[in-house]
């Protein structure tokens, strides 16, 4: 999967047939590094344009982050059930 | 406590305005954000996990009413309701957008604070003991010293680009409360034979991935050449401190890769430099003048007057209470680590009441301290009734200072983008694992420390007991530590073996602390038996029953 910080606010976002989502489980994944490696390539425009900030890709498995890291991304604080993403849920 | 000059106050407007044009820039697409990340840093600005984190500088620790009022209004204004402390006595927000922080700074200035040199290779915020001005042992109040430091270093020309961050601490007392020995700088303020007031300096400590305990430079600075002095520190570190690698460019690396003959021999000689040009001597005036600003408030002739005992309120008064140089006063220290709560955490109501507070119950002034609770420095002991009723109101009232409970962690991996597993878990469950009160005042004097990653903002080098987490393919995994403190008696703690598992390392950390409650001598600390027994019984005790560790 590719995400990245929206600039204006900070939000954690997706990426999603081209453009961006603000929720894991709307993304792409992408099983072949060369598909995943050209989304990043066009996230890089959007780097430019000044919509995001730092994309990167990040490995899962069955559609869920394998590390810890990006899951906690993926939801918000895992001793605030309250705020971030999983607030929204 | 100080207040700003005319020139303060223009230099914070000012620098809110550049940094609001900054951003502007930035959002129009003018700064990339290569151009832009040493603007946003060198004013506190972090981008984390979940968003950005705006870091506020508390100088020396010390809050009035007004500024808490204002923290709380921006916790519910731009935030989400409340603010977390830091191990170095700043407040930090966790979820800021970048559109609204130039109107935060703004606000924030309105109250005489900012945000400036919270972040980057600079002059960090200046850090004091949390008890200054009440303690009884405190040979003059550090925190004059820190404000002056703290004028010195703001935007200075010469150090606003170093090769890694500076961070100074001060004391006064005999009980080092700031941390003193793990600073890059450290000031003592002490009495030498002829009973005059100077200073002892210390350099080159730290923690993160290589701790070091700083060194004694200077026995005795005279109060006139403290900024000479410091500044003589700074160019050693600015010349001759690595830039090649960061994790080498601290000046713990240089002032332990030297020596300390090697490196006073070369502060000495930048020392007499400027000493000689008499550019940054102290002016007598200017110290009388800051010194002006933290006199002591107008205590009250008391009589002697014993402390409540009993019930819930007695059990509060023997934890979070301290005596205070004044006949009839206590130093109250309000508990921020609630049982299974989140250490440092305060919500919006809980500032907002704390400030109606200050004015009531402690002469005005609240202190943050790097332990991540707060201080009401000048309490009347006739007073504990009513405060600790207020405090149990607004849910602060926890009677845990100075005990296992009383830990301090980091923000770990729920927050924080450099760490690589979360701390504030393992708080919760330790917390509440020593929940009773009876049990934290069996164990007595027992200092956890937490830090998510190998930088260390949890201070695990400093533990009692310290907690490394760590990251093993995605997994969390924690290794325990022995034997740290960061207090007068300043040690680093070593790492008994491999890591545990999430859901092991609590388990890891009660079997630690039964072994020493059977193998304690009377009146023997935590800290004292380990010293006495070394590693391998708290070893034997903590491996016990775990099975699949970590390296």
């Amino acid at each position: 999967m590719l995400t990245a910080n929206r600039l204006i606010d900070g939000t954690v976002l997706y990426w999603r047939g081209g453009g961006w989502v603000e929720t894991l489980g709307e993304a792409d994944v992408f099983a072949e590094p060369q598909t995943a490696d050209a989304a990043l390539a066009a996230a890089k425009d959007f780097v430019t344009r000044n919509v995001v900030v730092n994309p990167y890709l990040f490995e899962v498995k069955d559609g869920r982050p394998v590390a810890e890291r990006e899951i906690i991304r993926a939801a918000g604080p895992s001793v605030r059930r309250d705020l971030g993403k999983q607030a929204d849920v | 406590m100080y207040r700003y000059d005319e020139f303060d106050a223009r230099f914070v407007a000012e620098r809110t305005e550049q940094f609001r044009f900054q951003v502007e820039r930035r959002l129009k697409g003018e700064l990339s954000e290569d151009q832009f990340k040493p603007f946003r840093l060198m004013n506190g600005l972090y981008l984390q996990l979940h968003a950005y984190m705006l870091r506020i500088a508390v100088p020396y620790g010390t809050l009035s009413a007004p500024q808490l009022r204002m923290l709380a209004h921006i916790a519910r204004k731009y935030d989400r309701g409340y603010g977390h402390f830091t191990t170095r006595q700043n407040l930090q927000f966790n979820w800021p957008k970048l559109k609204d922080v130039p109107d935060i700074l703004a606000e924030l200035a309105t109250v005489e604070m900012h945000a400036i040199q919270t972040s980057g290779n600079c002059v960090r915020n200046v850090t004091s003991d949390h008890f200054a001005g009440a303690d009884a042992e405190e040979v003059e109040d550090p925190r004059p010293v820190a404000e002056l430091i703290r004028q010195w270093s703001s935007l200075h020309p010469e150090f606003s680009f170093l090769g890694r961050k500076f961070k100074i601490a001060v004391t006064a007392s005999g009980h080092d409360r700031t941390a003193l020995r793990y600073h890059d700088a450290g000031v003592e303020i002490v009495k030498n034979s002829d009973g005059r007031v100077g200073y002892r300096i210390y350099v080159g400590g730290g923690m993160g991935r290589t701790p070091y305990l700083s060194y004694v430079v200077a026995e005795f600075i005279e109060k006139p050449d403290l900024l000479a002095y410091l500044e003589a520190i700074l160019r050693v570190f600015n010349e001759s401190g690595r830039r090649d690698n960061i994790y080498k460019a601290r000046i713990k690396i240089l002032a332990h890769t030297l020596g300390v003959t090697a490196m006073r021999d070369r502060i000495e000689r930048e020392f007499a430099e400027i000493k000689a040009a008499g550019t940054l001597e102290v002016p007598e005036k200017e110290c009388a003048r800051i010194e002006a600003y933290f006199a002591p408030p107008a205590f009250a002739d008391l009589p002697e007057t014993a402390l409540p005992t009993g019930g819930a309120l007695g059990d509060w008064v023997t934890s979070n209470t301290h005596p205070h140089r004044v006949r009839g006063y206590t130093i109250v220290t309000i508990s921020l680590k609630p049982i299974g709560g989140v250490p440092g955490d305060a919500s919006h109501e809980q500032l907002d009441g704390l400030a109606a507070l200050l004015d009531d119950f402690s002469l005005g002034e609240l202190r943050v301290s790097h332990e991540q609770n707060l201080v009401l420095p000048h309490v009347r002991i006739k007073d504990l009734p009513a405060l600790h009723e207020r405090l149990t109101a607004l849910g602060l009232a926890t009677p845990n200072a100075g005990l296992i409970t009383d830990l301090i962690c980091c923000p770990g991996l729920d927050y924080c983008d450099l760490a690589n597993a979360r701390s504030i878990t393992i708080a919760q469950e330790i917390s509440k694992r020593f929940a009773d009160g009876a049990r934290q005042h069996e164990i007595g004097d027992l200092k956890i420390k937490i830090s998510g990653c190998v930088n260390a903002c949890g201070h695990h080098h400093a533990g009692h007991i310290g907690i490394l987490g760590v990251d093993k393919k995605g997994v969390e995994y924690y290794q325990l530590l022995i034997g740290g403190s960061a207090a007068e008696d300043a040690s680093i703690g070593e790492i008994l073996g491999p890591g545990f598992g999430e859901h092991e390392i609590a388990d890891a950390v009660e079997r630690v602390v039964d072994a020493y409650l059977k193998l304690r001598q009377p009146g023997e600390r935590f800290l004292e038996t380990s010293r006495r027994l070394g590693l391998e019984p708290f070893r034997t005790a903590a491996y016990g029953e775990q099975r699949d560790g970590a390296d």
